[in-house]
């Protein structure tokens, strides 16, 4: 527990004095904020021409769920963001220590390789979360103002789907780091393989073929869709955290195995 | 302290390290002298757990390297040959993260991390960025993480490589300062270095160990006697017969072609005799009682260098003469 503690401390303070974690952070904010306000513009947009038009038709105006509409609409769109940004928080995470030499020391120390993978894992969860918790006053404003009331399990069940499938990213993304010295290797291919994992079930969209059910199972964006509903489904959940168990193993094996091949 | 028997890495074919056996004591100081590529990286990597060896066993303080590696770990500290630092860290900030995943106590990080920084002469520097230190300050840092823990064993590979004079000397300065607290292992390919500061030398080339000895011992043994260098005015002739005249010569040399020396009428001339004897007083006498001009008498000192040099020349020989049998 020492161990991962310190090996946490050092990998958070370290993203905080770079400025990878401020750009990425700035970034997300401006980015998720544009797009808040203009989901919500259109939504109102929306109901007041739906509005409009039933005035006109002497009729009853169709039900809109418009809080409904407009936390789906975010979280899908924060959910795309994060297939392009999580490289960019992951890349540096084994590639870095790789190239300075400190993995070296990291490995010769009396700490063991599942340490040094679970305290940079929690370190990388935590700035996502600092990353993510802002967004949640976008809701807050809205919400102050908003009649119905916002449906708030709607909105936390949205956000759990972010947070887990954040996870699963950022441990892919830290498997894929400890692959090489080079950070932009990383990078770019820990992209490629997000980009593969989000269109996996582009070309079989309405096939019901064995086939298309895996590809449709294996595409990461896709378990995101019924927590967006504000189903929180017990399957996606273990879709997700398997996603993480993976990476992490994934790494700790890959850790182990270059002792056996470095020359 | 540290014992290693047979240690051999192997590379697919290739041999890195070739049946290495050496023993260090407590508090010693050993060098390992090498040509770059010679296997001492290697060597140092597997007495930290970093490689796993093909064959052979590697204890420290009485801990397989391999099978019980977390507690040999806990006893050494090493210097890989580029310091493992982070840059964007304070001083002191990375020697009491180095302190904690080395498994010091949370209430000694803050005593260990000081003791460590006036050791390596960094306190001043205990809150600026590593990434702004120069090479020297680094290589100190890289030296204060390697001891931060009071390890038994201390593995520095390369310690002085890239520093300039100055730095090299206050480096060697630390490290011996070092020694009789802890075990010491250093590797170099810069022979002074090893004169300078080790009790006693592994050579190491291709692999294997071509010597190992005391400073001392190499120099003397491996240069199989004194040698007296002059040079004096007069003939050649009657001062080879003046010097081999003298009781305990083993061999002269006289010299009189080489840069041009004839024409003023000196003569240079090399003077061997058997190892542990101190010719000089009784050749100059002779010389002077001879009728020569003494203008120069020195004895020489076959450094470390000429040491290495003749075994790794030595072995190329042996190599050529095999191969040209096969």
């Amino acid at each position: 527990m020492k161990g991962i503690l310190a090996i946490y401390r050092r990998e958070l303070s370290g993203y905080f004095v770079s400025p990878i974690a401020y750009i990425v952070i700035g970034f997300f904010l401006a980015l998720t904020g544009y797009f808040f306000a203009d989901i919500v513009g259109r939504v109102i947009e929306y109901s007041f021409r739906a509005q409009m038009q039933s005035m006109q038709m002497q009729g009853a105006p169709p039900p809109i769920d418009a809080p409904m509409l407009v936390i789906r609409n975010f979280a899908g769109f924060v959910t795309t963001i994060l297939l392009f940004l999580v490289p960019m928080l992951t890349m540096g995470v084994y590639a870095e220590e790789r190239k300075r030499g400190t993995m070296e020391m990291l490995m010769t120390s009396p700490i063991t390789e599942f340490q040094i993978v679970v305290g940079k894992f929690l370190a990388s969860l935590t700035l996502f979360v600092v990353m993510l918790a802002p967004t949640l006053i976008y809701h807050f404003i809205i919400g102050r103002y908003s009649e119905p009331a916002l449906p708030w399990r709607i909105m936390w069940a949205g956000y759990l789907g972010i947070f887990l499938l954040g996870a699963g990213l950022l441990a892919l993304g830290s498997f894929i780091s400890s692959l090489t010295e080079n950070q932009i290797v990383a990078g770019v291919s820990t992209f490629v393989v997000f980009l593969m994992l989000w269109i996996l079930d582009f070309g079989v969209r309405g096939s019901s073929t064995t086939f298309g059910e895996i590809m449709k199972y294996l595409s990461i964006l896709q378990h995101y869709d019924t927590f967006a509903q504000g189903v929180i489904d017990t399957s996606s959940i273990i879709f997700y955290l398997s996603v993480v168990a993976l990476g992490l193993f994934l790494t700790l094996r890959n850790l182990d195995s270059m002792r056996w091949r470095r020359a | 302290m540290i014992e290693v028997e047979h240690l051999v890495k192997s590379y697919g074919q290739a041999r890195a390290v070739n049946d290495i056996s050496f023993k260090v004591e407590k508090g010693e100081i050993l060098g390992f002298l090498g040509p770059n590529g010679a296997g001492k990286t290697t060597t140092m990597r597997i007495l930290t757990g970093y490689l796993p060896a093909t064959g052979g066993t590697a204890r420290i303080a009485g801990f397989d390297v391999f099978e019980q590696s977390m507690e040999v770990r806990k006893r050494i500290g090493y210097l890989p040959e580029t310091p493992p630092l982070y840059p964007e860290m304070t001083v002191s900030d990375y020697l009491a993260f180095v302190a904690r995943i080395k498994g010091v106590a949370a209430g000694d990080v803050p005593n260990r991390v000081a003791e460590a920084m006036r050791m390596a002469n960094l306190t001043e520097r205990k809150d600026e960025l590593i990434k702004r230190l120069s090479r020297g300050f680094k290589q100190r840092v890289g030296i204060a993480q390697a001891i931060v823990h009071n390890p038994d064993v201390v593995i520095l590979d390369e310690p002085t490589v890239g520093l300039d004079p100055n730095q090299i000397k206050e480096v060697r300065h630390l490290i011996k300062g070092l020694a009789g607290e802890h075990t010491i292992i250093l590797s170099t390919h810069i022979l002074p270095e090893v004169e300078m500061t080790c009790d006693r030398v592994v050579i190491i080339n291709k692999g294997r160990i071509a010597a190992i000895d005391t400073t001392e011992n190499l120099t003397t043994q491996l240069k199989g006697g004194e040698r007296v260098r002059l040079q004096v005015k007069g003939s050649a002739d009657s001062l080879r017969d003046t010097l081999a005249a003298i009781e305990g010569v083993k061999n002269v040399e006289v010299n009189s072609a080489e840069h041009g020396l004839e024409a003023d009428g000196l003569v240079n001339a090399e003077i061997e005799s058997e190892s542990g004897t101190d010719l000089r007083a009784r050749i100059a006498s002779r010389i002077v009682g001879g009728g020569f001009d003494l203008l120069e008498l020195r004895a020489v000192n076959l450094s470390l260098e000429d040491i290495f040099m003749q075994l790794t020349t030595e072995e190329k020989a042996e190599e050529k003469a095999v191969g040209k049998a096969a």
